[in-house]
């Protein structure tokens, strides 16, 4: 479960990698491979270790509106799957 | 849609297959590579530490190593070691004949490390048919080595044949029996494999068995072998899609990259990680890579309403049977390969040479 307002970080045992699309992600533990859709959403995941809450961390990228729900949307698919997590 | 992304390629391959020696302590009658001897043009372990390096600053997230024989190399624990502390996951095949207790413990100590122990068969009799005498008996030893050294969940990895299509719940039996996970793969007509398909390979009704089979065993892992049994209806779990050139291929033990690891012959020949570009160059510009990522041509699938699910099949199965690229798979699923394959003519098949198989093959009745 995400909690916006909470601080998260991309879990140590995933690689990401930037794609055109957006970033291929792995999970090394688990073995499993993710799709970052958008460059936005991987900007975001890229600025979650740096920010006080995952809120803070869409607000840096001035998400708003419906894009933001969908990546608050995405942001918990990553939480479930273990690719991000609360610090 | 997603599957047009990776069609399109990719900046770095998602995995690739390295086939680290062509050496073999067996001849298996259906080996990819028709490993046998050791190619003493073979990567150095300079070299192969190079190739980590750059597949490292590529992001490539795990390899597949192959071979032969991977653990023949007695450099190979070591290149796992190296590959694994940058970063990269590594899953290996291995026959386990040189598995011994010193390797397993050493092999249990890495993380982001699989095993995969090759057996094509549940009884001896079906598996050494195929893998010769004493293969049975060896794989078996490896995998009580290690079940001892604490290993965990490894994989247990299955070519589908006649041989073995009828004992796939004995194989997944066996394979729980360790805490392993099984693994099945699609027989293709390379290398070997070629002189033995026609043999070896399923009927039509068990290719419907088992793709019920599938259906109900999500988690049975499949390295997405047998997506042109989509076309049967239901996707079966994986990407769905012939990767060779744009999300994964092959690096051989002397460097050279193919499209994928069932198309072992000149005209799937990319480049070499010896080039001056190095890998990078290979994947990111090479000839043939570019024109992988091209929208392909479905030829006389055109007409087909399956052709979204299954994309006309398999590359290399098409290609070793001497079917036209633009065509159905050989094993195509609603039988318009059966008819195309009825129309090749023998003496024009891609001569498959004779790789690095040992001069005298064994002779294994493969009925």
């Amino acid at each position: 479960m995400l909690d916006l307002a909470l601080p998260y970080a991309l879990d140590d045992q995933v690689a990401l990698r930037p794609e055109p699309f957006g970033a291929l992600a792995y999970h090394h533990g688990s073995r499993r491979l993710l799709f970052l859709r958008s460059p936005a959403l991987v900007a975001v995941v890229r600025g979650l270790a740096e920010a006080p809450s995952a809120a803070a961390a869409l607000d840096a990228q001035g998400l708003a509106g419906r894009t933001r729900a969908a990546m608050e949307l995405a942001l918990a698919g990553l939480a479930t799957a273990g690719v991000i997590h609360a610090r | 849609m997603l599957a047009d992304e990776l069609r399109g390629g990719l900046d770095a391959p998602i995995c690739l297959t390295w086939e680290v020696t062509y050496a073999c302590n067996l001849q298996c009658v259906h080996c990819l590579s028709s490993s046998g001897r050791r190619d003493p043009r073979e990567l150095t372990t300079a070299e192969a530490r190079a190739v980590i390096d750059e597949l490292a600053e590529l992001q490539v997230f795990y390899v597949n190593v192959g071979g032969g024989e991977p653990l023949i190399r007695r450099d190979f624990l070591d290149l796992v070691d190296h590959a694994v502390d940058r970063g990269i996951g590594v899953k290996f095949s291995t026959n386990g004949a040189l598995l011994d207790d010193a390797a397993a413990r050493r092999i249990a100590a890495l993380d982001y490390t699989d095993v995969q122990i090759s057996l094509d068969g549940a009884t001896e009799a079906d598996n050494d048919a195929v893998r010769g005498p004493g293969s049975y008996a060896a794989a078996r030893r490896a995998m009580d080595r290690l079940a001892d050294a604490g290993f965990g969940p490894f994989k247990l990895s299955v070519v589908v044949t006649k041989r073995s299509v009828g004992a796939l719940d004995e194989l997944e039996a066996l394979a729980a029996s360790y805490g392993a996970e099984l693994r099945l793969t699609r027989l293709r007509p390379s290398g070997r494999g070629a002189a033995t398909w026609r043999e070896l390979r399923l009927a039509p009704a068990q290719q419907r068995d088992l793709y019920d089979w599938l259906r109900v065993r999500p988690h049975v892992l499949t390295g997405d072998s047998f997506f042109h049994l989509s076309a049967y209806g239901e996707a079966l779990p994986g990407l769905n899609l012939c990767g060779a050139g744009r999300v994964v291929c092959l690096i051989d033990p002397l460097g050279d990259v193919y499209a994928c690891p069932f198309v072992l012959h000149p005209d799937f020949l990319a480049g070499s990680v010896r080039d001056a570009g190095g890998f990078r160059a290979v994947w990111r510009s090479s000839e043939l890579f570019t024109a992988l990522r091209e929208p392909q041509n479905p030829g006389a699938c055109a007409s087909c309403d399956a052709y979204d699910a299954c994309g006309g099949g398999c590359m290399a199965a098409k290609f070793f049977t001497g079917l036209p690229l633009a065509g159905p798979d050989p094993e195509c699923v609603l039988g318009h390969g059966e008819e195309a394959l009825r129309g090749v003519d023998a003496a024009a098949l891609p001569a498959a040479g004779p790789g690095h198989s040992r001069r005298s093959l064994p002779v294994i009745a493969v009925r």
